[in-house]
């Protein structure tokens, strides 16, 4: 075990490297000197300023070494300051709105759990009958609405029509409370949700469906235990090491896929930052966002994946 | 939505492994090729519905496009961009139309918020769907379909230096890639956007044909194409690509509806072709703003959307099922 632990740490740790440089090669080649963003393109320019800004910018280096200061910096976790909002330390911002996205990631994904085990088991418990097509149809549909649909659509009834929810903005839950935290927060969770439920009941149904054909659930049947205690205290639990692995990964996904939905909710989680940024072309700040996802994102994994293997006494051993 | 196209590489691989290494049924050495009127009259209501659908706004999107160059405006379509409610130099009077007007017999679909025809901009939104889902999907085809293949086929140290390649770019969040990759072009074209998208979608489909690779070549016509002394390069092109090809395929129609959602979601943000091209995404996003006077300006486009994802993905089921039993019978 201890072996299989450590190669995936040594990937991780490869992984890690190479998904930082893609992140800084990327930014580092954007068009556009970032001098004139700070300095501003009109009026005239003080030549030792502009020096003194690409000294310690580090502009005039290889591009080798720039990564190397740059890697060097964010493992301490300076990112550097926004272009834009001078003095708005980039690693600060991640900080302050990391919450915010992690809070709408970890909703989404226990409304869609609560909603996909359901589904997933009536599902496989009746396969091939109606209730396994009518779900499963749904299930079709939800994979096939974008978030950001089933979000307007969300806003319109909920907040437009019924007038029960803000349809949009963001309440602290350290400023005005759980309640309030909790109005504003639900639509965007749920409008995440619903593709999240659609992926994980898909993998209850089938893991269900192959759990329900072994030897145990038949002897269980012939105890004469009832379907339903079968069904959640026999067969769910196998099939849920699975579920528990992409629930995972998707929760680092989401980390960064909640990017359309802050937007159109005006939530101030990263996403909607890094859409700022893109629109003021805020070089630092989006890359310091990006990089931040993606590390977030790969290391969830290998934790999730190392879980698994500690976890799984089958995999442990091969 | 970003994790869909994972799961699907994972069930597309898993599926098509498993079907291609099972045991193999007796066949006269070439698979029979199926007629046209064969394969639509296999298809279940739901697939030739949605391959109906997809005719009809694909169809409709090139048609709008060459209707006044090629035919001359054979059919009185309106224009997409033209403002209903404006000055006209030439007549001297204001046009007839108004924003926001319920369907007509003029309007099929009314008029957004500045007095534009809707159905002839869901008509031309359509044009960006399907030049970018077919750029994305020429690209992961060709490109990924023959690098999968490739290092399938060879394995050795060309596979492990191509797929960590792969992993890391798959290892990003696609969403977070493709914003901070979109960021980096100042104009956004329909061309820029398509390439990008088709650059990025090369990783998924590279993993696919790989797995068809590697389980194609542990078959016995591989060995014994190699006992002969077949050349490589004429295995590769003769025996794995061609059977690698009909999973790609249809693994193509399915990223697309993944590609349909990506370029909606970006022009939804603003970040996809700009005003005034229309895009069923900035249709929804411009029209949001007036959801609670007229909903028909955003349902329009979003059951556009939708309604091509959804068929999109019914077809592509249907193709990689008959793939895969094409696999199990080679």
């Amino acid at each position: 075990m201890w072996k299989v632990i450590g190669i995936r740490l040594g990937r991780l740790a490869l992984t890690l490297l190479a998904v930082t440089f893609l992140s800084f090669i990327m930014t580092a080649l954007l068009p556009g000197d970032p001098v004139n963003a700070i300095l501003g393109v009109d009026g005239p320019r003080d030549p030792e300023l502009e020096a003194e800004i690409r000294a310690e910018l580090g502009l005039d280096d290889p591009i080798p070494v720039r990564y190397v200061n740059w890697l060097a910096d964010a493992a301490r976790g300076d990112l550097g300051e926004s272009y834009i909002n001078r003095g708005q330390e980039v690693s600060a911002t991640i900080g302050q709105r990391l919450p915010v996205t992690a809070q709408l990631a970890f909703m989404a994904i226990v409304i869609a759990v609560v909603l996909a085990i359901p589904i997933g088991v009536i599902g496989a418990y009746r396969q091939g009958r109606w209730q396994d097509q009518a779900t499963s149809a749904g299930v079709q549909v939800a994979l096939s609405v974008p978030n950001f649909i089933t979000g307007i659509f969300l806003i319109w009834l909920f907040a437009v029509t019924l007038k029960w929810l803000p349809a949009s903005n963001w309440n602290r839950i350290g400023d005005k409370g759980l309640w309030e935290n909790f109005k504003t927060s639900i639509l965007p969770a749920t409008a995440l949700a619903l593709t999240q439920m659609a992926i994980f009941s898909r993998l209850v149904r089938s893991d269900m469906i192959a759990t329900l054909q072994e030897n145990y659930i038949l002897s269980a049947k012939a105890k004469g235990l009832s379907d339903r205690y079968i069904l959640f205290r026999h067969a769910l639990r196998p099939s849920s090491l699975s579920l528990a692995t992409i629930v995972g990964i998707n929760f680092g996904a989401l980390l960064g896929g909640t990017v359309i939905i802050e937007t159109l909710f005006a939530i101030p989680g990263l996403g909607f930052r890094l859409i700022n940024a893109i629109n003021q072309r805020d070089i630092l700040v989006i890359q310091g966002i990006t990089v931040f996802v993606a590390v977030a994102y790969v290391v969830i994994n290998t934790v999730v994946d190392l879980f698994y293997t500690v976890l799984d006494p089958r995999i442990r051993r091969s | 939505m970003t994790d869909t196209v994972e799961t699907r590489i994972a069930e597309v691989a898993h599926m098509s492994v498993a079907e291609a290494s099972g045991p193999p049924e007796v066949g006269d050495g070439k698979p029979k090729r199926a007629s046209f009127r064969e394969v639509v009259g296999d298809m279940p209501w739901i697939v030739k519905l949605s391959a109906a659908w997809l005719v009809l706004v694909f169809g409709g999107a090139i048609y709008a496009k060459l209707d006044t160059a090629v035919f001359g405006g054979a059919l009185p379509l309106q224009d997409p961009n033209l403002q209903t409610n404006n000055f006209n130099p030439d007549t001297g009077t204001f046009g007839d139309g108004e924003p926001i007007e319920p369907p007509s017999a003029q309007h099929w679909l009314g008029t957004d918020a500045i007095a534009r025809d809707t159905f002839a901009r869901i008509l031309h939104g359509g044009w960006v769907s399907l030049i970018v889902s077919a750029v994305a999907a020429a690209f992961g085809v060709i490109v990924g379909g023959f690098i999968g293949s490739l290092v399938g086929f060879v394995r050795g140290k060309t596979e492990t230096i191509i797929m960590a390649f792969i992993d890391v770019i798959l290892a990003f969040p696609a969403l977070v890639l493709l914003l901070a990759m979109v960021s980096i072009f100042q104009v956004r074209s329909l061309l820029v956007i398509a390439l990008v998208i088709g650059f990025l979608s090369i990783p998924a489909y590279t993993r696919v044909a790989r797995a068809i690779s590697l389980a194609v070549s542990n078959r016995e016509f591989v060995l014994a194409a190699r006992a002969i002394g077949t050349k490589p390069a004429t295995i590769l092109r003769r025996e794995i690509i061609p059977n690698v090809l009909p999973t790609v395929l249809s693994y193509a129609m399915v990223a697309a509806a993944f590609v349909i959602v990506v370029e909606g979601s970006l022009s939804f943000l603003g970040l996809s072709v700009q005003l005034p091209t229309s895009s069923w995404g900035n249709m929804i996003n411009q029209a949001r703003r007036d959801i609670d006077i007229n909903l028909l300006q955003v349902v329009a486009p979003s059951l556009a959307l939708v309604i091509t994802v959804l068929s999109l993905n019914q077809v592509g089921d249907w193709f990689q099922k008959r793939a895969s039993f094409r696999a199990a019978a080679l």
